[in-house]
């Protein structure tokens, strides 16, 4: 099963009176286990696509799915819920909780998906070790730099054990050296912990680390491009 | 508790702002706090003053209070002491009772014939036994008001009076009373009195009437000494001179210009005569001022089984002392004024405080959301820390008004309240367990206030759409 599924999919803004189409008739299934890529132009309609994804937004018409699960008709809490429970998220401004310690920040989303303290503490150590931030784990991200705010951005988005994971241009507010670590980083995860990353980027080294690569225009899809079958997928 | 502490968190991220608003809780909770221990103190100090003259309760004859005070007489009950003995030996009234006496209300004329000068009086015949325990009455435990003092009345002659500084003023009696702010007064007569000092400078008329009874004291030269004209039951004229020990401050000027008070039995003597004495009033002192509503209705009770003869009606002290009820309007709806206006304040600053902070944190409020926090999570995020920042700004507030109150009450500061002629005190009456719940309900009020002044913003973050959060700049 494709572990995202889109249907005729159709968004538009108002500006005032003024209907403009964000997305127009998305048809695409996300393969499984796979480092997607999503590329296009500013106002392409990447970020719209992402957040229709990511259960941040509801599409005017079409149907998503996900995990073989619709999603348009749930209520506001039981998508609060699913996302706290299938997907994590990576923002381009990393968007940590400033008041909290980068261990609090991963802990944040499994305090809220109402894990037991013990799997908590064990999760959060774990995934602190695997992006290399143990020493750091009492430190505030104002204490941290960009590279190190951003590897706790991704524990944080693992910490649920997600099945997707979401990165809106990861890689756009670091230097060259360390959005390669960071992709290099994301990559190793995504292998380790098997799970679907997709990314908006116009970054080149992202795009070179993808499974498969979408090309979207005005809205529309206009290429998809799939390498190898990723392990598990359909 | 983890959201209590992130609350906390949040709230010491701006800490200048959070001390501003803060601030203004604190002075909120104080002004309203202040004020309300004054307003309090007054209007429980005036109670208090109250219940010490003319008890919670008075049995009086129907009609007394609105008519009786051109003709007291016309009123009075009679057989009051097996009324009295009726109303101590019921086993509903007895566990609620401090003290219950007679007295006799009387207006009459006072003159100092010597010096050829009168004045219209109002007359209090009392039990002096009695009225020193009415004065014993402090239910709320005011520091200053009981100080233990006998009336001065106590241990005197049964024709000795004592009269306010107004009465002792009109009727030259200020040297010999020892009465401030007087005019020159004419030196005493040199020459012996042919008789007794008061039966030589009254009129015969007077001197006889005054001489009526048997027994009278010994005139004393050096003490004051008035005689007091009242008609009888009767309307014949009767008077009776008196020895006055002390003119004493009563605090209203216009009370204190007509105050006179007597031995019951002596007052008795010049309304009744040889008639039997009755009295005007009996006045009913409780333990608490709470038990008022059910030993009226049993003192009804009782007076209407008991003694259907005599019309008595059984007034209470708020009745009795109509400006009571008039200091508690007055003092309640300045505290209403002051509490309304300093809850808007607090109201608008945190409100303010709330959404500057939703401003400043819109994108992690979406980040919150996207990350799987319900709408009511967001809510409750910041309704935390209205908590927070109310249950600091009015813990705070209430410690650093009980220590200014303790402050002010110690200062000694004194002012002339509207309508008295003596200094009071300053005083905040925030201490003691009659002030807990006033002050536990306030802070609470003031916590829900400022809960409530977050909540409006708290509901708007939590509406936020998640891509216009995260889209915030």
């Amino acid at each position: 099963m494709h572990p995202i599924v889109l249907k005729n999919v159709g968004k538009t803004y108002k500006l005032d009176a003024v209907d403009i189409p964000a997305l127009i008739d998305i048809n695409l299934e996300i393969r499984g286990n796979c480092f997607t890529v999503i590329s296009g132009p500013s106002g392409s309609g990447k970020t719209t696509l992402l957040n229709l994804m990511g259960c941040l937004d509801r599409p005017d018409q079409g149907e998503i799915l996900i995990a073989g699960q619709p999603v348009k008709d749930l209520s506001d809490d039981a998508l609060s819920d699913f996302r706290a429970r299938n997907l994590g998220f990576i923002f381009q401004n990393f968007n940590l909780l400033p008041v909290l310690t980068a261990y609090e920040n991963v802990e944040y989303p499994l305090l809220l998906a109402q894990v037991p303290a013990k799997v908590r503490r064990d999760r959060v150590r774990s995934l602190l070790d695997a992006v290399g931030l143990s020493d750091k784990a009492g430190h505030r991200p104002g204490q941290l730099s960009g590279g190190q705010r951003q590897r706790v951005a991704i524990a944080r988005a693992l910490s649920p054990e997600p099945k997707v994971v979401f990165a809106d241009e990861p890689t756009a507010n670091l230097d060259s050296e360390t959005g390669s670590a960071i992709i290099a980083l994301m990559r190793r995860i995504q292998r380790d912990h098997h799970v679907s990353f997709i990314f908006s980027s116009h970054d080149p080294k992202v795009m070179l680390q993808a499974d498969d690569s979408m090309q979207i225009r005005d809205g529309r899809i206009i290429s998809v491009e799939r390498g190898a079958a990723a392990e598990g997928s359909a | 508790m983890r959201n209590l502490l992130l609350a906390l968190r949040n709230l010491l991220r701006n800490r200048r702002r959070t001390l501003s608003t803060l601030l203004a809780i604190v002075v909120g909770t104080q002004s309203i706090l202040l004020f309300g221990g004054y307003s309090r103190g007054i209007i429980y100090g005036t109670q208090t003053e109250f219940v010490k003259r003319s008890g919670h309760l008075q049995i009086q004859r129907k009609g007394y209070y609105l008519y009786g005070g051109g003709n007291p007489a016309a009123y009075g009950i009679s057989d009051y002491q097996q009324i009295i003995d009726a109303v101590q030996h019921d086993p509903v009234l007895a566990p609620m009772l401090t003290v219950v006496t007679p007295t006799l209300q009387l207006g009459g004329i006072a003159g100092n014939f010597a010096a050829g000068v009168s004045r219209t009086v109002i007359g209090t015949g009392i039990d002096v036994d009695d009225q020193n325990k009415l004065q014993a009455w402090n239910d709320y435990g005011f520091p200053a008001i009981n100080n233990g003092k006998p009336l001065s009345l106590t241990g005197t002659a049964p024709d000795a009076a004592v009269v306010g500084m107004g009465v002792a003023r009109v009727l030259h009696l200020c040297r010999k009373l020892k009465v401030p702010d007087c005019k020159q007064e004419a030196p005493p007569d040199p020459a012996p009195p042919p008789e007794s000092a008061n039966a030589a400078a009254a009129p015969a008329d007077i001197s006889d009437l005054a001489r009526g009874e048997p027994g009278e004291p010994a005139a004393n030269d050096s003490a004051a000494r008035i005689e007091v004209l009242a008609a009888d039951t009767h309307g014949a004229p009767n008077v009776v001179s008196l020895s006055v020990v002390e003119a004493g401050n009563q605090g209203i000027k216009e009370l204190d210009d007509v105050f006179l008070m007597m031995h019951l039995e002596e007052a008795q003597r010049l309304i009744y005569g040889r008639s039997a004495p009755q009295v005007t009033g009996i006045v009913v002192q409780l333990q608490h001022t709470g038990q008022i509503a059910p030993a009226r209705a049993r003192l009804r009770e009782l007076l209407a089984a008991s003694f259907p003869g005599q019309e008595l009606d059984v007034l209470d002290f708020a009745t009795i002392n109509p400006t009571y009820g008039q200091f508690i309007s007055f003092f309640n709806a300045i505290f209403g004024f002051i509490a309304i206006l300093m809850g808007v304040i607090v109201l608008f600053t945190v409100s303010n405080t709330m959404n500057t902070s939703i401003v400043e944190r819109t994108v992690e409020i979406g980040t919150l959301r996207a990350i799987g926090m319900r709408r009511r999570g967001i809510q409750m995020l910041f309704i935390y820390e209205g908590l927070v920042l109310g249950i600091l700004g009015v813990v705070l507030g209430v410690m650093i008004t009980l220590l200014l109150a303790a402050v002010v009450n110690h200062s000694g500061l004194s002012y002339v309240p509207p309508g008295r002629v003596d200094q009071v005190l300053y005083f905040i009456w925030l201490s003691g367990k009659q002030n807990l719940l006033f002050i536990l309900g306030i802070a609470a009020t003031l916590i829900l206030l400022v809960m409530g002044s977050a909540w409006w913003p708290a509901h708007r973050a939590a509406k936020m759409e998640i891509v216009n959060a995260l889209r915030h700049v």
